[in-house]
């Protein structure tokens, strides 16, 4: 039963749909149904920025086994421009140049590939501008 | 509310127990603990336990570890917040007996890991971080606290040997303590020099899997006069708290908002500061995470942890020593039994049996239990005679 649960992730995964709050304008990435900062119930949905700075970041040399072919690979929490922030590999990067404040585009890649069946999950990982 | 004490506890030694299988581990710590106790019946238990689901295959633990214990019939649930279970589960043991609902309670933590190999192991500790937007996209457990370190060192200027320095003291510390799974002294550069598991973090930066339990029996201070013969050793404060459980949600990446909140709730209930504070029992899941904790705990403040750890003060015989028993990092980190190992600890030294690790004139000992990459914190204060 695992296809119900990748393709309602689809507008996140693909799209980056946010909510953001009408009252305060806190941007919820996924959607809420309660704004955690001021509790209303009330979100206009929007796409998130593709472009933003890296926060912090490491290099993940033991992976869980679905990553085992891509390790070490480099992941890193990215603060994208206009708001939302992801925990996100960032690729296409020789290591010792990633750093804390760098500036980075999201691109539309393969993620993993889950179960038996082996379901491609897709997604955004960045890359240096 | 009831005054509550703690009359017994009970764990044997941690690490590989290949010969044994969950509810063997559970009941020898249970039965320690009881005996401990001087208690002739329990009226109801609480075990922490993240997942024997992932681990053994098995759930419903309540009333398994309940009947193997011999007490089937009286309430037993499993508690689970991730790796700080065993945290939890005491305060709702605490919370039972100060209630009035029960008189004498069982608190109990346990994990069996080491009946996966490492890559399931992986993953059952990864379901405690947000599985659809942090595990997706391939981040593991140390990978999140390496970022969290990572951002501790762009702001304060933290180094790789800061870190090393909390492996290093708590295997001291875990040398001296018979129960602990890897009791060898270890030096800044042998941390240094272990393999990379995510940078900054190396293996011997982090807390090992282990298979283990621990067990602890609470009833009302004026029952425990009556019953026990050992010093007496009571709750004077607990709190507990919640943050995003996702880390790249927090305003502020190396900071430990849950442990912050839990912390003021237990002070506040103790009426004590930490500067009343004589030892401590904190989360080292990684060295980064007792740096951030001693920080969150008002120890030391916010940035200087790095420096705090490195000058000696959370050293025995330090201003206020840290993980006297060698922490989750010497002593082993079955996750659901470290919160209640914690306690344990905390208790030998409050009583004056921690032998050759033994805090002088230990009085008041804080207990800090964590989960996920700090999800949910839950802090016990504890007073001795």
């Amino acid at each position: 039963m695992i296809a119900p649960r990748i393709w309602r992730a689809i507008p996140q995964r693909y799209r980056y749909e946010a909510g953001k709050c009408k009252k305060c304008g806190k941007i919820c990435f996924p959607p809420r149904l309660i704004c955690p900062a001021c509790k209303s119930k009330e979100f206009e949905t929007i796409n998130l920025n593709r472009t933003g700075k890296v926060l912090t970041y490491t290099i993940i040399r033991v992976p869980p086994s679905q990553f085992k072919d891509e390790a070490p690979y480099a992941m890193g929490i990215v603060e994208l421009d206009g708001g939302g922030r992801i925990n996100t590999q960032i690729v296409d990067c020789d290591f010792d140049k990633i750093k804390v404040g760098m500036n980075v585009k999201m691109e539309f890649r393969r993620i993993q590939a889950e179960g038996e069946a082996g379901v491609i999950g897709y997604g955004y990982k960045c890359v240096p501008v | 509310m009831r005054d509550v004490a703690i009359i017994g506890v009970g764990m044997q030694k941690w690490g590989e127990l290949w010969k044994k299988s969950l509810r063997d581990i559970f009941v020898e710590s249970a039965l320690l603990a009881i005996e401990d106790a001087g208690a002739d019946r329990i009226d109801s238990m609480y075990v922490g336990c993240m997942t024997s689901g992932l681990f053994v295959g098995q759930e419903h633990i309540g009333s398994l570890l309940a009947d193997y214990l011999g007490v089937a019939s009286i309430p037993a649930t499993r508690i689970e917040t991730a790796c700080a279970s065993g945290g939890a589960a005491f305060r709702l043991g605490f919370m039972e007996v100060a209630s009035g609902m029960s008189d004498i309670v069982l608190v109990g933590g346990v994990e069996k890991m080491t009946d996966v190999g490492g890559d399931e192991a992986t993953y059952a500790l990864g379901t405690a971080a947000d599985q659809e937007y942090e595990g997706f996209n391939g981040v593991t457990f140390p990978g999140l606290y390496a970022m969290i370190a990572r951002r501790h060192m762009h702001e304060f200027g933290t180094t790789p040997e800061q870190l090393a320095q909390v492996a290093v003291k708590n295997h001291e510390n875990g040398s001296k303590n018979p129960m602990a799974q890897f009791p060898m002294r270890i030096t800044v550069e042998q941390v240094l020099n272990s393999v990379m598991v995510a940078d900054p973090l190396h293996i011997l930066d982090c807390s090992p899997i282990t298979d283990g339990a621990a067990a602890a029996i609470l009833c009302p201070v004026e029952m425990a006069k009556k019953i026990s013969q050992k010093p007496l050793v009571k709750i004077i404060g607990s709190g507990q708290a919640t943050d995003t459980i996702a880390l790249h949600d927090r305003e502020d990446l190396a900071y430990l908002k849950s442990t912050v909140r839990a912390a003021e709730m237990a002070y506040k209930m103790a009426v004590k500061t930490p500067e009343n504070i004589d030892l401590a029992e904190v989360h080292d899941c990684f060295t980064i995470a007792e740096i951030c904790i001693t920080e969150a705990l008002d120890f030391v403040e916010k940035g200087k942890g790095g420096p705090f750890v490195e000058s000696g003060a959370t050293s025995i015989g330090g201003k206020i020593p840290v993980n006297t028993s060698g922490g989750l990092k010497s002593k082993g980190h079955p996750v659901g039994a470290t919160g209640v190992a914690q306690v344990i600890e905390i208790v030998h030294q409050l009583r004056g049996e921690a032998g050759n690790r033994q805090v002088k004139d230990a009085k008041i000992g804080l207990i800090q239990n964590m989960g996920g990459s700090g999800g949910s914190a839950v802090v016990h204060i504890l007073e001795g005679e």
